[in-house]
Order: C-alpha cells, then structure tokens, then sequence
C-alpha cells in the first residue's frame, strides 16, 4: 500500500477519479439485471454500462502503471480493445439465441 | 486518495459480482443465465486489475486477458448451443 502514496497528486486524484465513475458505471449495469423485468431490458444494462465501466477500470490501471513505471503501458488498451470488441458479437448472439428460444416455445421465459 | 478508494471501489464491484449471481441463480430462462455468466467474466477482469493496481503488480493482466478471451468464447459457444443445438458447423 505504500507505493500508492508515492504517486503525484494529480495522477492520484484522476485515478481515485475515474475508478469512482468506473465503479458506479459496472455497479449500475450490475443491478440493472437485477431491477429489470424483461431479458431484451435485462441485456442493455450489462452490455453497455458494465462494458464502460471495465474500461475505465482498465485507462485508470493504464495511467497508474504509467506513472509508476519508466515507459508507456500498454496492455490495459489491449484489454480494453478486445472487450469493447467483443460486448456488441455476444449481446448480438444473445439476443440471437434468446429469439430463437422465444419463437421455439412461446411461453417460456 | 486512490489508496482510501480502492477498497470501496473493490467492495462495489464484490456487490456487482453479487448481482449478477443472483441472476444466475435465479434467472427464469437459459439467456438470462448466459448474460449473467458473461456480466461476471466482465467483472472478474475489472476485480483482477484492481488488485493489480493494489499490489503493484502487473502479473494479472495477463489472467485478465486470459478471461477476457475466454469468457468471450464461452458466450459465443453457449449461444450458439442455445440456438442451433450444435456448437460447431
């Protein structure tokens, strides 16, 4: 823990900054699967908000080991590329598959 | 200032982490429990970075990528299991 005091002040409070956003953005699109009633409702929460709010975990992770380490980090853009990639192709199969499910047994779910 | 953050910020995501189990319990369809899964592979890759920055180490985004790439696979095989009864072809 100490070496997260040695930081400058102004990369301290944008990190503590956007880790806050960050954290409020996944926890809301957490409970937005929670609090919704329908699947189509259901997947925008996680899809968009939660997606977000990764990718700010990953920038702050991006600008503190920038800060720390001699160089320019990189790895945390790879993460973040991929996922924000990767969140449309799966809620589009999900949608796809849940589709599917509905018009194959009209009363379930 | 990140130093006093970073455990609430870790306790938020832990409740995420809660909510979404609860839709994978719960979950009254096979897509609901397949968005659930996929909400805590997101959030196991933001819980892994944290610890990351908490411990001062970059080991873990290596495993962060691993379940990025994984969990993604995941959802698409299971979706397409979902829709097609088959996951290849």
């Amino acid at each position: 823990m100490s070496t997260l005091e040695q930081l400058p002040v102004w990369a301290d409070a944008l990190i503590a900054a956007m880790l806050l956003v960050s954290a409020v953005a996944a926890l809301v699109g957490s409970y937005a699967l929670v609090r919704f009633s329908d699947f189509y409702k259901r997947l925008h929460g996680p899809t968009k908000a939660t997606t977000l709010g990764v990718g700010g975990v990953l920038i702050a992770s991006a600008i503190y080991f920038t800060v720390r380490n001699p160089g320019f980090s990189v790895h945390e853009f790879l993460v973040t590329l991929f996922l924000f990639l990767t969140a449309p192709v799966s809620a589009h199969l999900l949608v796809k598959a849940a589709m599917h499910l509905a018009r194959s047994e009209p009363t379930g779910s | 200032m990140t130093a006093t953050v970073l455990p609430w910020i870790e306790a938020a995501f832990v409740l995420a982490f809660l909510c979404s189990g609860y839709r994978l319990l719960r979950g009254p369809g096979l897509p609901d429990r397949i968005l659930a899964l996929d909400t805590l592979y997101v959030n196991t890759i933001a819980l892994l970075v944290l610890f990351g920055i908490q411990h001062d180490t970059q080991l873990l985004f290596e495993a962060a990528l691993v379940v990025a790439l994984l969990g993604f696979i995941g959802t698409a095989a299971l979706s397409k299991y979902v829709t097609r009864g088959d996951i290849i072809g």
